[in-house]
């Protein structure tokens, strides 16, 4: 490459990341500088908002809600799909596309669409069952599976499944102790992403609690912004921050050792259409 | 074959190469020095393949004579034209990547034709003369298919075809073969020298391979950090090394210690003359050919510098490889099979070395080198 | 019994190689799976689906003919033209965005800082990008105070961040970084070579881009502008947080219509216009998976 091109890209190079990087730091500072406003105008900077976060006691349940959803959905998360993945993978080969398909949907099915039909559906299991804000985990788990499964699947195109399972097995291991022992730990760093990426998608959502009249986090701190626009941009902050933390932790620690291409896996990038957190 | 050249068009018009002169070219990557005033001419049609460790500067003496990098100094002449300044687009230079260089979205014929339709040549001649040239190449058939359809040998030949279409001064070929498998390499390193000498196209081809270097170059240039440590015919490069790094680098190597005395070297009792008689004396390490190596016509084996056990025979064909354990050292030796069948692994023998001269390195650490 | 039971034991505890004699079929452990997906997306999906096409006496088609009413059109449309101006936007920006880290070190911080925070950021949405852009370009936002001490007023007409035009704004925070996850692989699949071959044949920078690299990332960035814009087209949340009242957009018209405040609910209507939504959806990611695949075969 010539210099003078070299110099030219240096410099294109530059002014996109100066210019797109003022478009995305700029409402997230503006956030920080919202939350520490005074009272008026001309009072100074105060901590108040942050300080009112955990003497809101609507909004510590909600984040309290949020969280155990975030565990109980990656549990169950892991319980339906590492055992069925490993499975297919193993002995039911001819049902992986099946499996794709129905992971991969809820990535065509906004999540305003399965809201209009689950209303029945949670309306039935609040009179005859629980109506508690943690049944939303059951639904909670079809918004993470494109994620989920996506985590999952690089993890277990990495290592030869049917190989390790069959050494264990040679070995004496019962299907059990192949699964636990052998493959799980293999795939260790896939179980963290897929983990992380369905607390990030829990303590973000909104719309499927709001419209089933469920109150977590997001919807809490959009019900506060009425009352108390700082606290709650205080509490956006601070749960954007935590989404972020997570997901710099996926991103630079759960690096899969064999880079597994979006084209090799064939898969469409999760989180696209399916407007879960939008 | 000749009605095939003369079709194509790109036989006898240019026959008569053009001569190529790179002159003192210099080329640093920030501390990095790639090239340290690199000076070689290729005579019209001529053939010089550049051989080299990976970081010794061939790429980029090639990328320099195509344009795709700029000298720091020095200059390029082709066909008597200083085209140092010029960019790569107007040098008129065909080049062969390393792999993976076709359009993916275009058929074989629209790869060949790409470089006619920059020159502005109409579409119906553009896809006639990209069809002679695929013949050319032996793949008249294979107009129409994609680069995902056809073998890696076969994209590269539609990649030789394409860089000839143009009609080019000089042909560029930058490890063609080294992404292809052994039996295709060798097949395709032939094809690539026939439609050369049919061409008649001055071409410069860089090579980490000495093999591919030997069997298909006119001349040879070993190149060694940035410089060029010898020019030669392949012969002349393989029997008579100017340097310890092009005995080292083509062709393996005995390493053996020895003391140099008044223009010769003394290895394990014998007396080897040198390359080079004015040779300070001192410790040396001699250069030793396995051919040079042969197993002495007494069978006395009792004692003696040269005295060991084989310890693997190599079957290579005609010849063999013996690998023989002189105690302190080992030694290969490259001998006509029925001699070195009559020595199988275990046995002692006496080895001998013809007195050839041979080069000497300083360094004395070593036994056995590739 | 003890002979005869023995063999069908050991059969059972042989590997379940082959899959013949056993006791239980193997996809007895796949079912739990399907069943759950089946309850909780399969049998939603089909509540909609079929609720479409039942109103108060029955089968009808009676649900669709509020497709005709001028609110609906309306917050369709607007949605079709939120979705493409957002998606050509985050296309545009997003793909230079991904060529300016394509371009650089490959294994650099600065690639793994840019990828990192757009997979953050392609994710960020909802009520918290909603305040972010309040705390922003509000009537009381940072950006909007401090064009004010300079003499500027943005909102002399009206504050638009409110309005569908605000939308476009704030639907690119999220489209631009989607765009760079999903542009990447292509522009990472595109090969040096293939620049430095136009260049030895004798083209120049307009040759390579007009018959090679355009013609190569044209199915990739129509492929990524339409999952954009099927981004953008299902998204919920940012809009019902950033706008209060009103169904300006297909997504807000179907949540009023399911939970009106007013009384005025009807899952009937509100289904018919979720499945022309999931219809539209579809369709467009179906093109997307198309344009897809034949990048996967050019640019691996």
């Amino acid at each position: 490459m010539s210099r003078n091109r070299r110099l030219k890209l240096q410099i294109f190079r530059v002014a996109v990341f100066l210019v797109l990087g003022a478009f995305f730091l700029l409402p997230i500072g503006a956030m920080f500088e919202f939350s520490t406003r005074g009272v008026t105008d001309t009072a100074p900077r105060t901590l108040n908002a942050w300080l009112t976060i955990g003497q809101t006691p609507d909004l510590v349940a909600a984040i309290l809600a949020s969280l155990g959803l975030a565990v109980l959905t990656s549990l169950g998360m892991l319980l339906l799909l590492v055992p069925t993945m490993i499975w297919i993978r193993l002995r039911l080969p001819y049902l992986t596309r099946a499996m794709e398909f129905l992971c991969l949907l809820p990535l065509t099915i906004p999540a305003i669409v399965l809201v209009a039909g689950l209303a029945p559906i949670y309306l039935w299991m609040n009179l005859n069952i629980n109506d508690s804000i943690l049944t939303l985990a059951f639904v909670y788990l079809i918004l993470v599976l494109p994620f989920a499964y996506r985590a999952l699947f690089t993890g277990l195109a990495a290592i030869d499944v049917k190989t390790l399972a069959e050494a264990a097995r040679s070995l004496g291991a019962n299907w059990g102790t192949v699964m636990l022992r052998v493959i799980v730990p293999n795939m260790s760093v896939a179980i963290l992403n897929a983990c992380l990426l369905s607390v990030a998608v829990v303590l973000g959502e909104f719309t499927i609690a709001n419209l089933l009249n469920y109150v977590n986090l997001q919807v809490a701190i959009a019900l506060l912004g009425r009352a108390n626009a700082t606290v709650s941009i205080a509490v956006a902050v601070a749960s954007l921050l935590f989404a972020f933390i997570l997901l710099v932790i996926l991103s630079f620690a759960g690096r899969p050792r064999a880079r597994v291409h979006l084209e090799d896996t064939g898969l469409p990038y999760p989180g696209a259409a399916g407007g879960g957190l939008r | 074959m000749t009605t095939a050249v003369a079709a194509a068009g790109v036989g006898t018009a240019t026959r008569a190469g053009v001569e190529i002169r790179l002159e003192n070219l210099r080329r640093r990557y920030g501390a990095v020095t790639a090239l340290d005033g690199l000076t070689l001419t290729l005579a019209p049609g001529e053939l010089v393949a550049l051989l080299g460790p990976s970081g010794c500067g061939k790429t980029t003496a090639l990328r320099l004579l195509a344009g795709l990098e700029e000298a720091d100094g020095g200059r390029v002449v082709i066909g008597g034209h200083d085209v140092t300044g010029l960019p790569a687009n107007k040098r008129d230079t065909g080049m062969v990547f390393q792999a993976y260089s076709l359009f993916p979205h275009m058929t074989a014929w629209e790869n060949v034709a790409f470089g006619l339709q920059m020159r502005k040549i109409g579409a119906a001649d553009r896809r006639r003369r990209a069809i002679e040239t695929l013949e050319l190449v032996g793949l008249g058939g294979f107009a129409n298919r994609y680069a995902h359809q056809m073998s890696g040998g076969q994209q590269q030949r539609v990649a030789l075809a394409r860089a000839l279409a143009i009609r080019p001064k000089v042909l560029l070929l930058d490890e063609p073969l080294s992404a292809l498998d052994a039996k295709v390499r060798v097949r395709l390193r032939d094809e690539i020298r026939r439609v050369q000498l049919d061409v008649g196209i001055t071409t410069l081809f860089v090579t980490h391979d000495q093999e591919e270097a030997l069997a298909i170059a006119d001349r040879v240039g070993v190149m060694q950090s940035g410089r060029l440590e010898q020019v030669g015919p392949p012969t002349t490069i393989y029997s008579r090394p100017a340097t310890p790094f092009v005995a080292e680098f083509v062709g393996l190597t005995n390493r053996l210690p020895g003391i140099v005395r008044g223009g010769q070297v003394e290895v394990r009792g014998t007396s080897l003359p040198l390359v080079q008689p004015d040779a300070a004396d001192g410790a040396a390490v001699a250069l030793v050919r396995p051919e040079a190596v042969t197993f002495a016509s007494d069978n006395e084996t009792a004692a003696g510098p040269l005295v060991g056990t084989v310890i693997a025979v190599a079957f290579l064909g005609a010849t063999s490889r013996v690998t023989v354990d002189l105690g302190d050292i080992t030694v290969l030796a490259q001998l006509a099979t029925s001699e070195a069948a009559a020595h199988p692994a275990g046995t002692r023998v006496r080895l001998a070395l013809r007195p050839d001269a041979v080069l000497i390195a300083r360094e004395t650490t070593g036994a056995t080198s590739a | 019994m003890t002979v005869i039971e023995r063999p069908l034991v050991e059969t059972v505890r042989r590997p379940l190689r082959g899959g013949t004699r056993l006791a239980t079929p193997q996809w007895i452990a796949a079912a739990p799976f399907f069943l759950y997906v089946g309850i909780f997306l399969l049998l939603p999906t089909a509540i909609v689906a079929g609720g479409a096409f039942i109103d108060g006496k029955g089968l009808s088609l009676s649900n669709f003919a509020t497709m005709n009413q001028r609110f609906v059109i309306n917050a369709f449309i607007n949605s079709v033209v939120l979705s493409a101006i957002s998606a050509i936007i985050g296309a545009v920006f997003g793909a230079l965005l991904a060529y300016a880290v394509a371009t650089g070190n490959p294994n650099g911080v600065f690639r793994r800082l840019v990828s990192s925070a757009c997979g953050v950021l392609a994710q960020f949405g909802g009520v918290t990008l909603a305040f972010a852009f309040i705390a922003t370009l509000g009537s009381a936002g940072l950006i909007t105070l401090w064009l004010q001490q300079h003499g500027m007023r943005i909102y002399a007409n009206g504050v638009w961040l409110y309005q569908l035009r605000g939308l476009v704004l704030v639907y690119t925070y999220f489209q631009i970084p989607l765009m760079v996850l999903v542009f990447l692989p292509a522009l990472d699949g595109i090969r040096p070579q293939w620049r430095e071959a136009t260049e030895s044949l004798g083209g120049g920078t307009w040759h390579y881009w007009r018959y090679v690299a355009g013609p190569l990332l044209a199915p990739a960035f129509l492929g990524s502008t339409l999952l954009l814009f099927a981004n953008a087209f299902s998204a919920y949340a940012t809009a019902a947080a950033l706008i209060n009242q009103g169904s300006i957009v297909a997504s807000l018209l179907i949540a009023n219509t399911l939970t009106s405040e007013v009384g005025l609910a009807n899952p009937g209507i509100a289904s018919a216009l979720a499945l022309v939504m999931v219809v539209i959806v579809a369709i467009v990611m179906v093109l997307y998976t198309v344009l897809q695949r034949r990048t996967a075969r050019w640019l691996q």
